[in-house]
């Protein structure tokens, strides 16, 4: 008998072993909402498949009657845009400064402590004043995403540039580079794909902020969605809606770790498991 | 021209004295190896040149005119490990220093420029025999072609001294002898001063016009940062054959193998 971590799966296992979770808690919810419905034919907590597919349907194809939008697309197109743009925001910050603070003495000395200070303020303790300032518009939540996520992609990018060995920075100044050609030709085509790796590792987290922020105070959204039918407990709307954003977060990390992988190649030859 | 002069050098990290009281002439165009034991300073040396560090008294000069202290294009650098940049191909390696001179905004060439600095470029790769490289990563490199890419770049700026820092350090016997037949005809060619820090005393003798051996001379086992190091041998090896070193006829047995250079025929 080989050693447990020598064990590994092949092709066609490896699929069914990644199923298999997927299809006991499946079960496990058909069987849980059965027998509540028999006991119960009012039960509003867990509604069968059929019952979702049918609300989740009507959302997303009819209009709504107050509004004539279609729901689910409203929302979807509304919250995307927020995540969407508080996320590029972030990234420019975190790219500039990242590799400001990273390669530059001076500007690691005046802002690294206070970029360490600032990433440990909680944003959601922040958004009370972001309500304040930028009113309850579209503003205050895209800065609550900024906030929460740019410290992190800041503080990650300026030590992925510090981990570029030395030898290269040297190199190229001895090749005749200045500081700005140096950052250009070296530093940011190699830190890029550690950047996009940080962006994935930011998705959850802005997600978290977005449907706060659209819980406390929006008129459209996903989160705005399930934070209202939550008071009719309209579970067959919530799941649905859960099932949409978490496939959502996850084809966007999908489509990021593709980019990393395709444009930077060279970032993943071998060595890493 | 590029003679190195140091004057009075002294190197000190806090009360740990590196160096101390050094003092040397090196010719241009000569081919200086220095050897010495682990943490005698060589390397400490090496990047004074280079720039990268500054001394704590003295001066060095090249060409009577003191060094810059910072890194730049009038010194090359091979070392033992990182020196290419690996998201760059082999060809984009050798490239980017034409580029960084062409293009102050961008750092890259476009049009006839870029066909005449490729040209350039293949050259160079010619030169070190990577031609049938050029487009590889240098993640698919083995060790001694990423070494003589390395090399191939450090030509690109025409260096008036060329700095090894243990180049060949990682590689295995066999490669290594290659690395060894390669650099002689380039250094003889290309004209520059090279300074090398080796722990291979084989090749140390086998390559050099000068060697030089750092060590202390005085030891103090109750305060080891007391006392520096110092140069304690300086060779002349041009005696022993002429310099620049002419095709030597082959070695009689197989011990002096490694001190001759190789015939080009034995490159791969």
């Amino acid at each position: 008998m080989r050693r447990a971590m020598n064990i590994a799966p092949g092709r066609g296992t490896r699929l069914l072993l990644a199923l298999l979770p997927f299809l006991i808690l499946a079960c496990i919810y058909v069987l849980g909402s059965a027998e509540r419905r028999a006991a119960n034919p009012g039960d509003k907590l867990l509604p069968p498949v059929a019952e979702m597919a049918d609300t989740a349907t009507r959302l997303a194809t009819e209009p709504d009657r107050r509004t004539g939008e279609i729901t689910l697309v409203a929302d979807t197109a509304a919250s995307l845009q927020r995540l969407v743009i508080g996320l590029a925001v972030a990234t420019l910050i975190g790219l500039a400064f990242g590799t400001a603070l990273g390669i530059l003495p001076l500007a690691d000395a005046t802002l690294g402590p206070v970029v360490a200070v600032v990433s440990m303020i909680p944003p959601m303790a922040l958004l009370p004043i972001l309500f304040i300032v930028f009113g309850l518009g579209e503003l205050s939540k895209v800065v609550l995403i900024v906030i929460g996520i740019a410290p992190f992609l800041v503080r990650d990018l300026a030590m992925s540039v510090g981990a570029i060995p030395r030898e290269q920075l040297i190199k190229a100044q001895t090749l005749g580079a200045s500081t700005w050609q140096t950052v250009l030709r070296v530093v940011l085509p190699q830190v890029l794909p550690r950047l996009i790796e940080a962006l994935r590792l930011s998705l959850g987290p802005a997600f978290l902020f977005l449907i706060s922020s659209e819980a406390i105070a929006a008129d459209s959204g996903l989160g705005y969605r399930i934070f209202l039918v939550r008071r009719y407990l309209a579970m067959d709307v919530i799941l649905p809606y859960v099932a949409w954003i978490t496939l959502l977060a996850f084809l966007m990390d999908l489509a990021l770790s593709r980019l990393a992988r395709g444009a930077f190649g060279w970032a993943y030859d071998g060595g890493r498991r | 021209m590029s003679a190195i002069a140091v004057r009075d050098l002294w190197v000190e990290y806090g009360d740990q004295i590196v160096l101390e009281a050094i003092n040397l002439d090196i010719a241009s165009g000569a081919f200086v190896t220095i050897v010495g034991p682990s943490g005698c300073g060589k390397s400490t040396f090496l990047r004074l040149v280079l720039g990268q560090e500054r001394p704590s008294r003295g001066r060095l000069l090249l060409d009577g005119t003191p060094l810059p202290d910072e890194p730049g294009p009038d010194r090359g650098i091979v070392f033992q490990r990182y020196s290419v940049f690996p998201h760059l191909t082999v060809l984009g390696n050798v490239l980017a220093g034409f580029e960084f001179a062409g293009s102050p905004a961008l750092g890259r060439l476009f049009g006839a420029a870029r066909r005449r600095a490729v040209e350039d470029s293949e050259a160079l790769l010619d030169a070190v025999g990577l031609a049938a490289h050029r487009d590889k990563h240098p993640s698919a490199l083995s060790g001694g072609m990423q070494q003589r890419l390395a090399i191939a770049q450090a030509l690109a700026k025409r260096p008036k001294v060329l700095l090894l820092d243990e180049p060949f350090g990682a590689l295995d016997p066999g490669t290594r002898l290659q690395m060894h037949a390669l650099l002689t005809p380039l250094w003889r060619q290309h004209g520059m001063t090279v300074v090398m820090v080796t722990h291979d005393l084989k090749e140390a003798f086998g390559l050099g016009t000068r060697l030089l051996a750092f060590d202390k001379l005085r030891h103090d086992p109750q305060a080891p940062g007391r006392y520096g190091a110092r140069v304690t041998y300086d060779l002349d090896l041009t005696r022993r054959r002429p310099a620049p070193i002419a095709p030597a006829p082959p070695p009689a047995g197989p011990d002096a193998e490694a001190l001759l250079p190789i015939p080009q025929g034995a490159m791969p």
